[in-house]
């Protein structure tokens, strides 16, 4: 494990293009590579690849592994992993950066594993260490409660990054690049898992994780319909409902309504909390909202360490009063 | 055929404990535990003695808890007996602390695994309450070279293969792959089961097995740690937060609503 440099981001893509959380990626890993005065790399896995490669480039990348096979161009975990580990392999990185998206999830300790090093899961903030050139990552622990700064003792030195904990580079495109084409070795009997069927539930209108306003319900609405009322608020608004755990553990909403650390993570510009009492859980998919709002009959609820503004009052006379308040002045 | 299940659990800081009594050591760069607060079995791992008891419900099984740790509250290990799983191993050595590393604690329990030998499922909360790793399961799975499908809502063994119902952002997919499996699942499987008085009895009367690190014939490479810890905090938020006041509730509602529009965010 001698001679490894430069920071490698392992890629994913939507519809085709780069995923935002990608170009995040390529955010973080910049300053990491500045910071080295190394080069920031990135692997993009599929079955052909074109507009990806200069998207990369103009959004920071000094070079674009195009990692191609006509098995990846559907997402299947064993393939995925082993085209990661064959390019992390050749690239050599002394750091590997990916998204702790649905598939970073699974696929990161995974690739860890594999490559017998350590992974900073769920990182918020990455460094290099001024003395040593060593990556530092700050996460959150215990729920959110406390933060973690964390080093590596082998390499390369493998982080998950929390999807929205950087925003992307501007598009550059007179930015400057190198393409690889970097063909794998892979064959279909490494899938082991098989999807045999896919269920949406997703609500219908404004996705959760994209819109500017969300209104979630917690613990204290008591029951699944307050829901209801929830809906129609978060539609004058033009946004979206989300949950607290408890209120999906109770099966008042479903399970692609919660927002939190095993939920989704939400960046909206306002983000009304209706009787939700703010543990750290559900504060650490919530932390990137702009401005927070909490209604909550409990004075001493966490949430109002945290809120800009709030209400202390029972949500059931709260609620209707500023959801018609809100109709009328959506209406002028 | 009996299925051969493990569960693997983790003894956890009980994490609905009041924000007040949550200390950390910053010399020590842990978390303090509280002495009145007894200490829980980790939630995501008693939804995985949920699965393993479902499976057991319906088919013939077997279910093996297994936990690494340095020591035990045995009253709280022993909580998965009483829900019905049949026998419980502890590892329980000075080497074996908690510390933010997943890559020791998964050596640790994959060794044990391969000395009970023949499982056919691993069945483990998606990730522990502590430190949020999310690791351990899944560098089992890779240790072992067993199939892995993680964040499962629904788990169930059919013709020799595990079938899961996974959790997707918009919904769930259903996930099939051969056995020996590892399988992670979340709080979406519902609530586990309550003991039963006749499970409290059963449990009481039996002794886990108790390994240290010889028993495991762990080398020292995987041992190791990969990871340091350098620093542990408690954040700080400065938000400050303006109530906003009415003439009762009704009334704070409507002067909200005129608040956020003030501030241009309706």
């Amino acid at each position: 494990m001698a001679d490894e440099s430069g920071v490698l981001v392992l890629g994913d893509l939507t519809a085709g293009a780069l995923s935002l959380t990608s170009l995040e990626l390529l955010a973080a890993g910049r300053g990491l590579a500045d910071s080295l005065g190394q080069e920031l790399a990135i692997g993009v896995f599929g079955a052909t690849l074109d507009q990806p490669s200069s998207q990369a480039i103009s959004h920071g990348a000094d070079k674009v592994y195009a990692v191609t096979h006509p098995l990846l161009g559907d997402y299947q975990v064993d393939l995925h992993l082993t085209a990661m580990e064959a390019l992390v392999k050749e690239a050599n990185p002394s750091i590997v950066l990916i998204g702790r998206t649905n598939q970073g999830r699974e696929l990161a300790p995974r690739l860890a594993f594999r490559l017998g090093v350590g992974l900073a899961q769920d990182c918020l903030e990455v460094s290099i260490d001024a003395s040593s050139s060593k990556l530092l990552a700050n996460r959150p622990v215990y729920g959110g409660n406390a933060v973690a700064v964390v080093s590596f003792n082998y390499t390369p030195q493998v982080a998950a990054i929390r999807p929205k904990a950087y925003e992307p580079l501007e598009a550059d495109a007179s930015r400057q690049g190198q393409v690889v084409s970097f063909p794998v070795e892979i064959d279909a009997s490494q899938a082991r898992c098989q999807v045999v069927e896919t269920v949406e539930e997703e609500a219908e209108g404004v996705k959760l994780e994209d819109a500017r306003v969300v209104v979630s319900g917690g613990r204290g609405l008591g029951g699944p319909e307050p829901f209801a009322v929830l809906e129609d608020l978060a539609k004058l608004l033009g946004g979206a409902v989300g949950a607290s755990r408890a209120a999906v553990d109770s099966g008042w909403a479903p399970s692609s309504y919660q927002v939190g650390l095993t939920g989704k993570t939400i960046t909206p510009e306002l983000y009304i909390t209706v009787a939700i009492s703010g543990a750290s859980q559900h504060l650490a998919g919530c932390s990137g909202a702009k401005v927070i709002v909490a209604i909550n009959k409990d004075a001493e609820a966490n949430i109002f360490k945290e809120a800009r503004y709030a209400v202390v009052g029972d949500w059931e006379q709260v609620i209707p009063a500023f959801a018609e308040a809100v109709r009328e002045l959506v209406q002028e | 055929m009996s299925i051969k299940i493990a569960v693997l659990a983790k003894q956890v800081i009980d994490p609905e404990m009041p924000m007040a009594a949550f200390r950390i050591d910053s010399g020590a760069k842990k978390v303090d535990t509280p002495a009145t607060i007894p200490p829980v079995v980790n939630g995501f791992d008693e939804n995985a003695v949920e699965a393993a008891m479902r499976i057991k419900d319906s088919q013939e099984a077997t279910v093996t808890v297994i936990s690494s740790g340095t020591e035990f509250a045995l009253d709280v290990m022993k909580k998965p007996l009483s829900m019905g799983a049949d026998e419980l191993v502890l590892l329980r050595d000075e080497a074996f602390a908690n510390t933010i590393d997943s890559f020791v604690t998964a050596q640790l329990l994959a060794a044990a695994i391969r000395k009970l030998d023949g499982f056919d499922l691993v069945i483990c909360g998606r990730q522990a309450s502590d430190w949020d790793n999310a690791q351990v399961p899944l560098g089992v799975a890779e240790i072992l070279g067993f199939s892995c499908i993680t964040l499962g809502k629904m788990v169930d063994v059919k013709d020799g293969k595990v079938v899961v119902e996974r959790i997707t952002p918009d919904g769930y997919e259903v996930v099939e792959a051969p056995l020996p499996a590892v399988v992670t699942v979340s709080n979406e499987l519902g609530q586990p089961r309550y003991p039963t008085l006749r499970g409290i009895m059963a449990a009481t009367r039996k002794l886990p097995t108790i390994w240290t690190a010889s028993d495991l014939a762990m080398d020292a490479g995987q041992l190791e740690p990969r990871m340091s810890l350098l620093n542990l905090f408690v954040p700080e938020s400065n938000q400050q937060c303006e109530i906003i006041e009415g003439e009762d509730a009704v009334d704070a509602g409507r002067n909200l609503a005129l608040k956020l529009r003030e501030a241009k965010l309706i």
